[in-house]
């Protein structure tokens, strides 16, 4: 692998420098909240400031490639390194995961969930960034599984104590889950390593190795994958802690869990299951696209029939992700550039949603659908805001969420040598039938909340005054005024609702950078 | 009479190697010293002999180094009995550092307990020299001598409250129970004897191969059953968890740790050097009792209400982990990469579950309380205890990035660098059941973070000084061990096992 780069300190201090906040942070006072908060928001932006420069210094003739890459000792007893590098697939994650963390936090100034301690929170979640930047760019299958496993704890503890009323049975079944899945896909990694000759855990000997096991063998070691990857995105039918961890986690966590950590999933069967293990990949690419389309119709009748908004967005997000993998499974280079993409968009826009729908909990204290309406009399802005990114998530043109749903579909129309056509082309017209009912459940959602009279319930107090004045805890006070937009949710939304139609206007800006990376990956696909 | 013996067979003295043996020396001296001071101090100055044993175990440690430091190669005394090799310098580092946290752990306990103290360190100390001794024996008879060296004063340490009728169960059932595992595995080694014709080990593993006769069998049946006992495998467990609930919890700490390593030297020491050409027998053996072990450790310790029993079935648990690659010990070259292993997993495991203990000592001597739910709310009144607790528990866990998960790492790794249908389907059971295992240091975790306080009552908890250290070392080990592996791993990667498979 050539060093295209000399600066390659950008990655591990991008990637580590939440954990020096983190350490300061240690030092303050619990009732200092104001420094808390300050410093974990600094340590953020500075973190994205080592984000710029990355994306500055990033050679994009050479997307294709790793850069940035370091290479140094860790565990060489096992013959694991810490090797890091980052390509044009990882590039617009790693960056992504960044930014949201920024943004998060600057939500968090004024909307630190119950029972408060920003302190606490705030550390976990700069922990959790550094677990997902890194995973993002490692290239080590040991090291991507310690950062892998690195955001369980935090997002457990996240959930669990700062989430809703379920929230501890929630904050299990998510550990639970991914832990299961992750164990098989240790089990996986070092079958993996033992079959390669046990040289070498790093990504490129293995991809380069890994074709040449018997492909019975090959079918096995990617089940531990899959099963560890499928958990994770999560696909049909592993999908279900998602709905209580969303449902049950406070906003913050909701955002980060949708907007990042479901990509760990989706990025892992692009970095290392499939090319890794080309044989097996196109074995189980079937039954992947198969897992994806059910996926698809699942969560879009799930969403039909929730009556809770949070639960119905993290409904719609497993329909979203089985855009995602259905591109994937296509093999093909089409299909992995709309996976990438799709991933991308499907984080900017319901991590959105699941912002706003933190702050209609926090002015109405109720998400129930059918106790909403009116929200565009009597919030307009937040409404309109509402109807923008559902309209993105159903995929209207001109959006970012169009150009991830769009080519999936088509992608699937001619996938990879070696998969069959036939079911393909049945699995892309059941994917078309899914984005109708992505309309259906997104304007009924809209319907319902934004249009019409405001509820009685709350119309009494309704005014429109957007200054900013916080929320912050929600403790059902009746005479509490109901306000539009304030400034941190503004600071925290535009940057996302300008990437939203940035990436729909000129989603070349992101497909140049993703494509030659996706190239290397199908190369071995004839696709 | 006697003239004529001395005649017929000259007697010269054995060469005794002083460097060799200086830490089992300095740990037998500062035993005499304790027990001699101790009649002399007054009640008020027993403090005096904590800090004596704590310098003792530090001090062997000293001559611990500088074997390690000393490129001699493997020292051998008394014909190759007792051996002074990378492993057992290792074990013996491991026990001394162990031992220092429980003495740590134990001084304020034995201060506030009104029983007697002198008696507490010399017990100690002596069990600790015969682990000590326990990692250079190669020989049965010393191995077993060092086994009831060992565990002969732990049984006294675990009826130490001896107004305390659950003390004195704990003592009389963990006594019973390992004099019988005594007396199986003593049959089985003087069936061993009786077919070769040798304690030696290493005479014995040159003599056992190829066909087995029935004889054999029974013969490496009972020593792994007797070693199973030790190191409370399942279905031989049954001991443990009254043991550890009814002794002090210092002494649990001690039994978990140090005592049940002893108990995996020991198995590694026979299994490796004596009969590795019995591996017919054993492995299968050992898978069983590996898969038994985690498995209904893990089951029953979801069950526990109670935070020492609970951490009894964790510790039978973490037993079947350990276990685990030993099933496949003899399969290819996997032999290294499972003494590795088990090493490895005995160091993480060590620094973990001290740590562990360290919490619970510290938090019931507020809470007064050993159920699990006298957690509650821990992280909002002791948010420093909370959260080394649940370092400690995610460690447990084996959750990247903390201790615990290269020693389940490197148990994985061994287990299918072995790469038979045997291997893959003991890695499938193990990795299941390490995930089981975070239902219930899960539990913990919630209580601590995501529940009321019990009684409201959220006066800040005062840790003494001694644990606070003891809390310092555990977690910055289990820190550091879990984010630079390469350290555990390099210890675990001995590069001679005197005679042993792969060695």
């Amino acid at each position: 692998m050539d060093q295209l780069r000399d600066a390659n300190w950008v990655l591990s201090v991008g990637t580590f420098l939440p954990l020096a906040g983190v350490l300061v942070m240690l030092f303050i006072p619990k009732a200092e909240e104001q420094l808390n908060k300050a410093v974990a928001l600094l340590t953020a932006l500075a973190t994205l400031a080592v984000g710029v420069y990355t994306l500055t210094q990033f050679d994009y003739d050479q997307a294709g490639k790793m850069q940035f890459v370091a290479e140094t000792n860790w565990i060489s007893v096992i013959k694991s390194t810490y090797y890091i590098g980052l390509d044009g697939i990882s590039l617009p994650l790693y960056f992504l995961s960044m930014v949201i963390t920024v943004l998060v936090m600057i939500y968090s100034w004024n909307h630190i969930p119950s029972p408060g301690n920003p302190k606490a929170f705030l550390i976990l979640m700069l922990v959790l960034q550094t677990g997902m930047a890194g995973t993002f760019i490692a290239q080590d299958l040991i090291l991507f599984f310690v950062f892998f496993e690195l955001v369980l704890l935090p997002m457990y503890f996240m959930i669990g104590v700062w989430g809703g009323e379920n929230r501890q049975y929630a904050s299990l079944k998510f550990f639970l889950y991914t832990m299961f899945g992750s164990a098989l896909m240790l089990v996986a990694f070092l079958a993996l390593f033992f079959k390669t000759g046990a040289e070498s855990f790093a990504s490129p000997y293995l991809v380069e190795n890994g074709g040449a096991i018997a492909k019975n063998t090959q079918v096995w070691i990617f089940a531990g994958m899959f099963i560890g990857f499928a958990v994770k995105v999560p696909m049909f039918p592993f999908h279900t802690w998602l709905p209580d961890a969303h449902t049950q986690a406070p906003t913050q966590g909701s955002v980060i869990l949708a907007a990042i950590l479901l990509k760990l999933g989706t990025y892992g069967f692009m970095r290392i299951a499939i090319p890794i293990l080309p044989d097996a990949a196109v074995e189980w690419a079937p039954w992947i696209g198969l897992l994806a389309v059910i996926g698809i119709i699942y969560g879009a009748l799930g969403c039909l029939a929730q009556s809770d908004m949070k639960r119905l967005i993290a409904f719609s997000s497993v329909a979203h992700m089985g855009f995602v993998m259905l591109g994937i499974s296509t093999l093909t280079s089409f299909g992995m550039n709309a996976a990438v993409f799709g991933m991308v968009a499907h984080g900017l826009i319901t991590g959105m949603l699941f912002f706003i729908a933190g702050s209609v909990k926090d002015r109405y204290h109720t998400l129930e659908i059918a106790r909403l309406s009116g929200m565009l009399k009597q919030v307009p802005k937040l409404g309109w805001i509402l109807g923008f990114c559902a309209m993105a998530s159903l995929g209207l043109p001109g959006l970012a969420g169009f150009w991830g749903e769009f080519p999936a579909i088509l992608s699937a129309y001619n996938p990879a040598d070696g998969l069959s056509e036939e079911i393909f082309r049945v699995y892309m017209v059941i994917a078309a039938l899914g984005t109708v009912f992505a309309a259906a459940y997104l304007l009924w959602l809209y319907q319902r909340t934004a249009f019409g009279e405001p509820n009685p319930e709350f119309a009494s107090h309704a005014d429109g005054h957007g200054d900013g004045h916080g929320h912050g805890h929600g403790h059902g006070d009746d005479h509490e005024e109901i306000r539009d937009v304030n400034i941190f949710e503004w600071i925290a939304w535009t940057p996302l609702l300008i990437a939203i139609v940035l990436f729909g206007v000129l989603p070349n800006l992101m497909f140049k950078i993703i494509d030659p990376a996706v190239a290397t990956i199908v190369s071995g696909f004839g696709g | 009479m006697l003239s004529s013996l001395l005649a017929a067979t000259p007697w010269t003295s054995p060469v005794v190697d002083y460097h060799g043996l200086a830490p089992e020396i300095v740990v037998a001296l500062g035993l005499c010293v304790v027990l001699l001071v101790d009649l002399f101090l007054a009640e008020r100055s027993k403090w005096l002999l904590a800090s004596l044993t704590g310098f003792t175990l530090l001090g062997a440690f000293i001559p611990v180094l500088t074997l390690a430091l000393d490129d001699g190669g493997v020292r051998a005394m008394f014909d190759g009995r007792y051996v002074i090799d990378d492993f057992s310098l290792i074990l013996k580092g491991l026990f001394l550092l162990a031992g220092y946290v429980v003495v740590l752990l134990s001084t304020t306990y034995i201060e506030e307990g009104e029983y007697y103290q002198g008696e507490y360190w010399v017990l100690m100390l002596s069990s600790i020299l015969g682990m000590m001794m326990m990692t250079s024996s190669r020989d049965l008879v010393s191995v077993f001598v060092a086994l009831e060296f060992l565990s002969i004063p732990a049984y006294m340490l675990a009826a130490w409250r001896k107004r305390d009728a659950k003390s004195n169960e704990a003592g009389v059932k963990y006594f019973l129970l390992g004099v019988f595992a005594s007396a199986v595995m003593l049959y089985g080694m003087s069936l061993l004897y009786g077919v070769t014709n040798s304690t030696l080990l290493t005479d014995i593993g040159a003599s056992i191969s190829g066909e087995l006769t029935a004889v054999r069998v029974l013969a490496i049946v009972f020593v792994v059953v007797g070693f199973a006992f030790k190191v409370s495998a399942v279905p031989f467990h049954t001991w443990a968890p009254d043991t550890y609930e009814g002794a002090p919890t210092p002494v649990t700490a001690f039994l978990s740790v140090a005592s049940k390593a002893a108990g995996f030297v020991a198995l590694v020491t026979v299994l490796y050097v004596a009969v590795p050409g019995g591996s017919d027998v054993w492995q299968p053996l050992v898978w069983v009792l590996a898969v038994l072990t985690m498995t209904v450790g893990n089951v029953l310790a979801l069950r526990q209400t109670n935070i020492v029993r609970m951490l009894a079935y964790s510790s039978i648990s973490q037993g079947g982990f350990i276990l685990m690659p030993l099933a496949v010990a003899a399969e290819g070259g996997a032999g290294d990469a499972v003494l590795r292993s088990v090493v490895t997993y005995l160091i993480v495991y060590a620094a973990t579950n001290l740590g562990t203990f360290a919490v619970i000592l510290a938090v019931s001597r507020k809470t007064r309380s050993g159920e699990i739910s006298s957690f509650g709310g821990l992280f909002s009144y002791a948010p420093g205890l909370g959260v080394v607790m649940t370092i400690f528990l995610g460690s447990l866990a084996g959750i990247p990035p903390l201790g615990g998960w290269i020693g389940k790492f490197s148990a994985f790794q061994a287990v299918l660098e072995a790469g038979t249908g045997w291997a893959y389907a003991i890695a499938v059971i193990g990795a299941v059941n390490s995930v089981v295992a975070f239902g219930y240091y899960g539990n913990v975790m919630r209580e601590i973070w995501m529940r009321p306080v019990p009684d409201g009552d959220t006066t800040p908890i005062r840790t003494p000084a001694p644990l606070v250290l003891a809390l310092s070392i555990t977690t910055l080990s289990t820190l550091a061990l879990g984010v630079l592996p390469g350290v555990a791993l390099h210890f675990g990667d001995l590069a001679t096992f005197a005679g042993a498979i792969g060695g």
